[in-house]
């Protein structure tokens, strides 16, 4: 059944829709005056953020360490689990499907919420390492469940096979588990990245004086109002978003 | 086993200890800088029964349903005449660049065109129209139209992804056997793509219930939802206990709806 002009044309304005704000916030990061009003072409506010925001930066190099320790940690927690319960015979497996479902169901705000609380309660200071604890828990079970629909596209026999032409279980697990699992593991690996360096609400709830990311830094730039600075940093991480989005496209299929 | 306990370990510590943390919180007194006194005490619950936050927890549900019907009545025809087409690959990539984006700059875009200093404004000033400025934003519709514009990606991808799946040869025999376009819409795609359409949603509609961000930066003083009073109790009030009483009632209002939703919606395949 062929879709009908009315899919059509709700597609195209969904698209309009989508690229209009982004296109007017992107050209309106060249322009020459600080009101939105164009007066003509410049990169006055690139050079802005480039020599003169030492605090964007500051949060920008932040964003990346938290976000390249979290998602270490959670791929590798995150694909040892995926391997974990696809292999394993053990009881109590439902039990982890629960809880790796649950943070997938529960508002952000309420994992934020309940972190701070916990770690104002076992007495650890609010820093970089809490918003670090927080990444690795919520991009967890993105990076189990994206491992783990990797290796459901493989029959198990292909492990017994293994055995069976005399594999020890370390054999096994290095020659056969984790090379198949490779692409899923690099999906999920990027896949925590994204959710990391994206995170507001989560990390606004977990971070301490002086452990600023870039989206807390944004986020308290736009409480002042609009500025061409914002406008300049938002081109900027939307030409990253479209280099992720093109090389994440035939990963997508593991998260969904 | 042993390859899972890092994992279930992390999480135990992490998300299950502090979820059980805040549900006890809920139920103590509260001490006047932050933190709590350990014993009983239903304060945090009664605060909630104020006339105030039951019109912040009926304006989080009715704002919410009316982002998500919109978000997933768009996304249906959108992801269909995507799946279909045959510049999916070019389609799909335009709608997941969105999804990659960074929210507060998407949030950011909506400041930038329709707030009190944004490009209407200042073009309808320039043009002589309005002195001062027509204030598009910090109201409930604000709310809704950013929560669509954050989520529609989110609802999009689930549905393509179900409609993809399907076999168009369901659609031939449903067609060759009489039924119309609009039946078979409704009576053979609608049942075949039940886990998308629940999925998407779920992505939608648990979001917007939590939303913090969005209130905060393009609602009003009218426009403030659960998540908003949650972070002012938790920071400005400094009452730890009913900050823990909304969060609880929170996950619990959506780990209800969800449980009855998708159990609800199985009954109805297997009918």
């Amino acid at each position: 059944m062929n879709p009908g002009k009315f899919s059509r044309l709700i597609t195209f304005l969904i698209l309009i829709f989508f690229y209009i704000p982004i296109a007017v916030v992107v050209l309106f990061s060249f322009n020459a005056s600080k009101s939105p009003v164009w007066v003509g072409f410049s990169l006055l506010w690139y050079k802005e953020l480039f020599t003169n925001s030492y605090s964007i930066w500051k949060a920008f190099w932040n964003s990346i360490i938290v976000a390249i320790s979290a998602s270490f940690v959670a791929t590798a927690l995150g694909a040892f689990g995926a391997i974990g319960l696809y292999w394993g015979k053990f009881k109590g497996k439902d039990y982890i499907w629960i809880i790796s479902y649950l943070p997938l169901i529960i508002p952000d705000i309420i994992i934020g919420v309940s972190l701070l609380i916990f770690f104002v309660f076992i007495k650890l200071r609010l820093s970089l390492f809490t918003i670090f604890i927080a990444h690795v828990t919520f991009s967890l079970p993105y990076a189990l469940m994206i491992v783990f629909s990797r290796l459901q596209d493989f029959e198990y026999s292909i492990i017994e096979a293994a055995y069976d032409l005399g594999a020890t279980e370390e054999i096994a697990l290095f020659k056969v588990i984790i090379p198949i699992s490779f692409p899923g593991i690099l999906a999920a690996f990027f896949m925590s990245l994204t959710l990391s360096i994206d995170d507001f609400v989560i990390t606004f709830f977990v971070a301490g004086p002086g452990s600023t990311t870039l989206p807390l830094k944004i986020y308290s730039m736009i409480r002042f109002g609009i500025s061409p600075t914002i406008n300049a940093i938002s081109t900027l991480m939307l030409a990253g978003t479209i280099v992720i989005s093109v090389f994440m496209r035939k990963y997508l299929k593991y998260i969904f | 086993m042993k390859y899972v306990s890092g994992y279930t370990l992390w999480l135990v510590i992490f998300f299950v200890i502090p979820l059980i943390i805040i549900l006890s919180f809920s139920f103590l007194e509260k001490t006047p800088y932050g933190g709590v006194n350990f014993s009983f005490s239903l304060e945090g619950y009664k605060s909630l029964l104020t006339i105030g936050y039951l019109k912040v927890f009926w304006r989080t549900v009715w704002i919410s349903i009316i982002s998500t019907l919109i978000t997933v009545l768009l996304a249906l025809p959108a992801a269909y005449y995507i799946a279909k087409s045959k510049f999916k690959n070019l389609l799909l990539i335009l709608v997941v660049i969105p999804f990659w984006t960074n929210s507060l700059i998407r949030i950011y875009a909506w400041i930038f065109v329709l707030g009190n200093n944004g490009i209407i404004n200042q073009f309808l000033r320039f043009i002589g129209l309005i002195d001062s400025h027509i204030q598009f934003l910090y109201n409930p519709w604000a709310v809704i139209l950013v929560l669509v514009y954050t989520y529609l990606p989110y609802a999009i991808i689930p549905l393509y992804a179900s409609i993809e799946r399907l076999d168009n040869s369901i659609f031939e025999a449903a067609l060759d056997l009489g039924c119309s376009k609009r039946k078979a819409f409704f009576k053979v795609l609608i049942p075949n793509i039940k886990t998308g359409l629940i999925t998407s949603i779920i992505f939608v509609l648990i979001p917007a219930m939590g939303s913090y961000a969005i209130p905060d930066l393009v609602g009003g003083v009218n426009s403030k939802m659960i998540g908003n009073e949650i972070a002012r109790q938790l920071t400005t009030a400094k009452n730890w206990p009913a900050a823990s009483a909304i969060s609880s009632v929170l996950t619990l209002i959506t780990l209800l709806g969800v449980i009855l939703f998708v159990r609800n919606s199985k009954k109805e395949v297997l009918n």
